[in-house]
């Protein structure tokens, strides 16, 4: 095997990696916080998509410029989804919770279908797309160098604001002991509305970016959203560095498998991977 | 199978009258549509109440349901096409291989919790459907017709009369009923349920949950099988992504937890306002591609989560 195809999967697979990665993060942040798995999560990615597919065709406002425009809105929408859904189903018995996000990503996933039908697009001419970079003599798209390193940026960010942050601090409360941070006087509410805000805000970014390279199309959602899940399981549910580490190692695993055994099973293969992983580590590669 | 409970069920007066006129349905109206919404209906009825046994009394959320569905449907137009094997011999042998597959899933994946879990099994389906999609021998993406033959019991083919699929299919869902019955009042029940609730505190008491795990994910996969033999001579062709998809799975957990997971009763509250609604949408708005019968489908479900958080059963329990 020739070293520089070697070093070309294993860097596409990083970029590729860290898109998911900041994919995952935003639902394991969901997850950890309210025991929630969103299994909208896909769909708004792929809302996400369509902004600025739309915002590019209609109005020619470049993917990078209606980048904040994304985060804004999807955002708004996590909000909403947690005031008028989750909120009422959040303590309700066992599976309701998961009943209420699939009904809400069937609805959004056929309410696009409907719009805008079931075709493929694909955005031609914005800055970053059409242009290569070298890297190491290794040839690179820049808008997938791009979305790596701003899908970095913003997984670094996110870490940052849990972590570092005031208002991470009331987060983490909520998510180790509801009861107890609610007579420490956080509004768990409005953590949770947060939370779920962030969770939309990131998949605003990764669409944003992502539509400068991929295809975008009502069901692109499902398949990243199933990959996000497993995602998240493979790092452990809750833990953010965890998604990040799991992303790239899907990342890289994904490219890998389409090279090396065929582009059809490179999804299979990330399966495979996980069901391996978790018989060795019932709780996720950083799970205890 | 006929002993004290299903006595006790068949006592009941409202179950033999519901039985009853869910048999004399179809007499009401020659329409096609009807007679396929109700064999839909007890279809998916049955199947809902199969995943409940692993996924309702125990806990166990599988989105891997669509694997055993897509093994029956397999086994009994591959035997029939390949080997002349009678579809009847080729449910049974779709059921046996579905359960040791359940086997051989359930030793890694049950050591799993919650989550965890359930994510695995959407690893599953999503592997095998890959697998069937690119199998030679299954005809791969192009999917397998069943072969032309004359329309007879021992061939489970009738091309144009609907009635004999109702009365196998209503044959099908009396004995699951009767089976999810059974099990709702046996000790594994109870098992199940102890598992369900406190899986660490059932191990205390001395249940070796995944002994008992195993059974219901068994049962679950056969029975599940069984439906999707039936389906596949019922429509007389298959592909991956209508008997394997995970489109499947996650219907049939979304029938069985909109009526009320881990109940007997929850899987046909389900499936008695889910599947007319989307199968009278599809014949109705789904020849549009827009997919407005998902829509509707997908707003049902949310709005019923949203405000019955308990499922359809919570309406009966409410006084």
């Amino acid at each position: 095997m020739d070293l520089t195809i070697l070093a070309q999967i294993l860097i596409s697979g990083l970029f590729m990696g860290m898109i998911f990665a900041l994919i995952a993060v935003g639902l394991t942040l969901i997850w950890g916080v309210m025991d929630i798995l969103n299994f909208a999560h896909g769909e708004f990615l792929m809302l996400a998509m369509f902004i600025s597919f739309w915002m590019f065709s209609l109005w020619s406002i470049d993917p990078l410029l209606s980048l904040p425009f994304n985060v804004v809105v999807l955002f708004a929408i996590g909000v909403g989804t947690y005031y008028l859904i989750i909120k009422r189903v959040l303590n309700a018995p066992g599976l309701t919770a998961l009943l209420a996000t699939f009904g809400l990503s069937i609805l959004i996933k056929n309410s696009a279908q409907f719009v805008w039908t079931p075709d493929f697009r694909q955005i031609q001419g914005a800055w970053l797309s059409d242009h290569t970079v070298e890297l190491f003599s290794l040839n690179f798209s820049v808008a997938e160098v791009f979305a790596a390193i701003g899908s970095g940026l913003i997984t670094y960010l996110v870490y940052y604001l849990i972590f570092k942050t005031k208002t991470g601090r009331a987060i983490r409360a909520s998510a180790l002991d509801r009861q107890t941070a609610l007579l420490m006087g956080i509004h768990i509410d409005r953590i949770y509305a947060f939370t779920f805000g962030l969770g939309g805000a990131c998949v605003g970014v990764a669409g944003s970016l992502m539509i400068n390279f991929y295809y975008v199309f009502p069901g692109v959602g499902s398949l990243f959203g199933i990959l996000a899940f497993v995602t998240v399981a493979l790092g452990g549910f809750g833990n953010i560095t965890g998604a990040f580490w799991a992303g790239i190692l899907i990342g890289i695993v994904e490219t890998a498998g389409g090279v090396f055994i065929a582009p059809a099973f490179k999804y299979t293969v990330v399966f495979i991977l996980y069901l391996i992983i978790l018989s060795f580590r019932p709780k996720g590669l950083f799970g205890w | 199978m006929m002993d004290a409970s299903v006595w006790a069920l068949l006592k009941k007066p409202g179950v033999l009258i519901i039985l009853g006129i869910l048999f004399l349905l179809p007499f009401l109206s020659e329409n096609l549509h009807f007679r396929h919404v109700l064999i839909m209906f007890m279809l998916f009825a049955s199947l809902s109440q199969a995943w409940n046994l692993i996924g309702g009394f125990a806990g166990q959320v599988s989105f891997g349901h669509s694997t055993f569905f897509g093994i029956g449907a397999y086994a009994a137009l591959v035997l029939l096409k390949k080997y002349g094997i009678s579809p009847w011999g080729g449910m049974l042998i779709g059921g046996g291989i579905a359960a040791l597959v359940a086997i051989a899933i359930g030793f890694p994946v049950f050591r799993l919790k919650g989550h965890y879990f359930a994510i695995s099994t959407f690893a599953v389906a999503e592997i095998m459907e890959r697998l069937f999609m690119n199998w030679d021998y299954v005809e791969g993406a192009i999917g397998l017709p069943a072969p032309v033959l004359e329309e007879k019991f021992i061939h489970f083919m009738w091309y144009k009369d609907k009635m004999p699929y109702f009365y196998i299919g209503f044959v099908l869902f009396v004995l699951i009923l009767f089976l999810a019955h059974r099990i709702d009042r046996s000790r594994l029940g109870y098992y199940l349920r102890a598992i369900k609730q406190s899986p660490d505190a059932a191990e205390g008491l001395g249940i070796d949950t995944t002994r008992y795990k195993m059974i219901a994910m068994v049962l679950s996969a056969f029975l599940t099988a069984l439906c999707g033999s039936f389906y596949a001579q019922y429509i007389l062709y298959i592909d991956p992504p209508s008997v394997l998809s995970l489109d499947i799975s996650i219907k049939i957990v979304l029938v069985t937890v909109l009526g009320g997971a881990g109940t007997v009763l929850g899987p046909y509250l389900g499936s008695a306002i889910l599947i007319p609604l989307s199968e009278y949408s599809r014949i109705l708005l789904g020849g549009t591609g827009k997919g407005v019968d998902l829509i509707l489908f997908g707003a049902l479900i949310l709005v019923i989560s949203v405000y019955q958080p308990q499922g359809l059963i919570g309406f009966f329990r409410k006084k």
